[in-house]
């Protein structure tokens, strides 16, 4: 029987050995060196069972086909618009894909969107190059008027998010704010100036303390003191292990 | 004549003392700070991103671009002048080859990973702290990598075999050999080896086998300082 | 107005900043020197998560015919691709130019460093007094962090032992650069109608025009620079020299303190 070297959701560094035994089976950011798991990210080690993965921490956005994100229009052609995504590749969004209105042909597309404009989209596929095919088709799809951008840590985005959308809907519920988070790590918010500041600040404190158990006490904590008011928890679901809640969920918040 | 003991008291096997820490520069994607005795580097890891010109990319995976440079002010003389040098060049392209070994990059075809090395301050082996720092910014940045790289200077001193020169050390008035020496430790494999200046083949062998195990150390701050920025408590 | 600008002057309209600060409020001044001992002075200046380094180097050259018993200083800036993504490799480009000219004319228009005291030879040899700027985070305002390091550095430097024909590097005196006064630089940024200092990379993205003005301690404006693609009113230039003379102080005051670091 193996054994296991790295404690479950210890933080380990490439090359840190993660359990012995050919019992166990190596996953996502982890590698099989003799008899050894290896790991080859930066993150978490989880242990499910017998698999082994890491849950990075750190990283940039690697697109996945359903995700959906925020973009920015940086180009427009004759078929469709190239969108920045924070990540190592631009996307392409066609015509057919950007609205449910009829566009004519030849019709002067930045009237649907212009350069600069942020949109939120879904991710309908992507090949083994890397190219990445949009879609504005579908609901909460669309253009983003006024508000502003943040970035956050991509990793970072399923705590932001929470349970069941828990944590984003505690900061809106808090702050009034409008806010809608994407899988790339972009964040658009809308509100009142102090009101968004607030929001600002409570995102980055998740960024920063994730790994601290009872973030969302603290959070919950934190918007009451700056806000003055209390919050409701009656919607919100208990978390109950800070680091359960890692697997994708729905990026749309609105 | 001999040289019996170190300009600055160490060991023949010491290192200098050392300083590292993750995640310096927070526009970059992933960064590092590394002293060894007087000689600082910085290295930030932006990517993967865009690579252009596209005759450049490779479909097949993601490339890394290294960028050494000294500051103008870093030099022990002169100031040195900015904008690329043929040495610089050099390490550039050495520390690439240093780093490439335990980088996995297939997820990123087309792309290119960017690390930029920069040292205020030089006492020696400043291409050695530059890969130290690089290896720690690289897996701040959460690229893919096998092992972290670390990466000393050995070398020979009138008749004895030392690790990590300083400068002092590598203008001695006698024979000095100079070789800086990369590994990627849970392989024991060897990425950089270079040398300036004569050794015996038994010399060499010693000496890479020093190399190695002073690494270790090295290895380990490296892994500590990654550990420490992710466990760190609240602000 | 496209719907960013509009969306931030929203928040300056309630003297607020998108990090919280007032419309006038620098972000923490963190000044420290001796950060590269192969320097003959050197400074590190943090404005926020903004970060520079400037060093000094002395070297020996032959004063200018016009000038014959003078030295002279050199001011270099480099916006590094380690610092910001939006940064290259390569030659300086124009903005780091602009950066390294306008230090140099704050330090050089206001006599700041005696350059008679440079000259060792009249009409043969001279100190020059190279200042190189590095960037290592670019959170914004690269201009006034790269002016503040610049000051420190020199204020930290020390000449190197001449001997002879030749400087040695290795041994420092205990002379320092002849420095008669300290100009402050503050640059002012107008963004719609409102008016701003220390903006952050998101707020200079958005700015109409800036100002940069280098001031001394009695007041007296020695060098101005204005950017932007966007012109200036008289009135608004006035309104931008009054919050420099004002700002200037508490950058004084945060160089005041940088003393030379022990050797």
């Amino acid at each position: 029987m193996g054994e296991i070297i790295e404690k479950d959701k210890n933080v380990v560094v490439p090359g840190d050995e993660l359990a012995s035994g050919m019992d166990f089976l190596p996953s996502f950011g982890t590698y099989r060196d003799g008899d050894k798991i290896v790991a080859s990210r930066l993150g978490l080690v989880s242990f499910e069972g017998k698999v082994v993965k890491i849950i990075p921490l750190s990283g940039r956005y690697v697109p996945k086909r359903g995700d959906t994100i925020i973009g920015r229009v940086e180009d427009v052609s004759y078929s469709g618009w190239r969108i920045s995504t924070n990540c190592a590749y631009p996307a392409l969004l066609s015509v057919k894909d950007a609205t449910m209105q009829f566009i004519p042909k030849g019709a002067d597309l930045t009237r649907f969107f212009d350069i600069g404009d942020y949109l939120v989209a879904k991710i309908m596929n992507v090949t083994s190059q890397k190219l990445i095919d949009l879609t504005c088709k579908g609901p909460g799809l669309r253009k983003l008027h006024g508000g502003r951008i943040l970035e956050v840590n991509t990793n970072k985005v399923p705590r932001i998010i929470g349970k069941q959308g828990s944590m984003v809907g505690m900061i809106k519920q808090a702050t009034g704010c409008r806010i809608t988070i994407g899988q790339n790590g972009v964040v658009w918010l809308d509100g009142e100036p102090k009101s968004e500041i607030i929001a600002v600040e409570a995102i980055r404190k998740i960024e920063d303390e994730s790994h601290i158990p009872g973030l969302t006490e603290r959070i919950k904590q934190f918007l009451e003191e700056k806000t003055g008011k209390k919050i409701e928890m009656q919607a919100m679901t208990q978390e109950s292990h800070d680091h359960e809640q890692y697997d994708h969920e729905p990026a749309m918040e609105q | 004549m001999t040289y019996s003991k170190r300009n600055d008291g160490r060991k023949f096997d010491e290192l200098r003392p050392i300083e590292a820490k993750a995640g310096v520069i927070k526009r970059a994607n992933g960064s590092a700070y590394f002293r060894i005795g007087k000689t600082t580097a910085y290295a930030a890891v932006y990517g993967p991103r865009d690579l252009y010109p596209k005759f450049k990319q490779n479909p097949k995976a993601g490339i890394i671009r290294v960028n050494y440079s000294m500051m103008p002010f870093s030099g022990s003389g002169e100031r040195v002048r900015p904008g690329g040098s043929r040495r610089s060049k050099e390490i550039s392209m050495v520390t690439e080859k240093a780093l490439l070994p335990v980088l996995n990059l297939e997820e990123f075809p087309n792309s290119v990973v960017d690390v930029f090395i920069e040292l205020p301050q030089t006492d020696a082996g400043t291409r050695c702290a530059g890969i130290c720092a690089a290896a720690i910014a690289l897996a701040d940045a959460g690229i893919p990598m096998k092992d972290l790289v670390a990466a000393v200077s050995v070398g020979k001193v009138d008749d004895k075999i030392v690790i990590d020169l300083d400068y002092s050390e590598e203008s001695y008035d006698a024979e000095v050999a100079d070789i800086p020496v990369a590994f990627v430790q849970r392989t024991g494999m060897l990425t950089l080896l270079q040398m300036d200046g004569p050794v015996t083949r038994e010399e060499l062998k010693k000496g890479l086998e020093m190399g190695r195990e002073a690494l270790k150390k090295i290895y380990a701050i490296q892994k500590k300082a990654l550990k420490e920025k992710y466990t760190g408590e609240e602000k | 107005m496209n719907e960013s600008k509009a969306h931030l002057l929203k928040s300056l309209n309630e003297n607020l900043r998108y990090d919280g600060r007032g419309l006038l409020d620098f972000r923490k001044i963190e000044i420290e020197t001796g950060v590269s001992k192969s320097a003959e002075g050197s400074a590190r200046v943090k404005l926020g998560e903004t970060e520079v380094i400037a060093g000094v180097k002395m070297e020996l050259g032959k004063p200018y015919p016009d000038t014959p018993d003078e030295g002279t200083i050199m001011v270099g800036a480099e916006l590094i691709p380690l610092s910001s993504p939006d940064f290259e490799s390569g030659p300086p480009d124009i903005k780091s130019i602009e950066i390294a000219r306008v230090v140099d004319r704050g330090i050089r228009e206001s006599k700041a460093i005696d350059f008679k005291k440079l000259c060792i030879k009249e009409g043969e040899k001279s100190w020059i007094v190279t200042i190189d700027i590095v960037t290592i985070n670019d959170a914004g305002n690269l201009q006034d962090a790269s002016y503040l390091a610049a000051m420190a550095a020199v204020k930290d430097a020390r000449f190197p032992k001449l001997e002879g024909e030749k400087v040695n590097y290795k041994e420092l005196t205990e002379t320092k650069l002849p420095l008669t006064k300290e100009p402050v630089e503050v640059t002012v940024l107008k963004i719609g109608d409102k008016l701003i200092v220390d903006p952050s990379t998101e707020e200079e993205k958005l700015i109409d025009a800036r100002l940069t003005i280098a001031i001394t301690e009695d007041g007296r404006l020695c060098a101005l620079q204005k950017g932007g693609d966007y012109p200036l009113s008289l009135d608004e230039i006035d309104a931008m020299i009054g919050i420099a003379a004002e700002k200037t102080k508490e950058l004084r005051s945060a160089l005041k303190a940088v003393k030379p670091t022990k050797r």
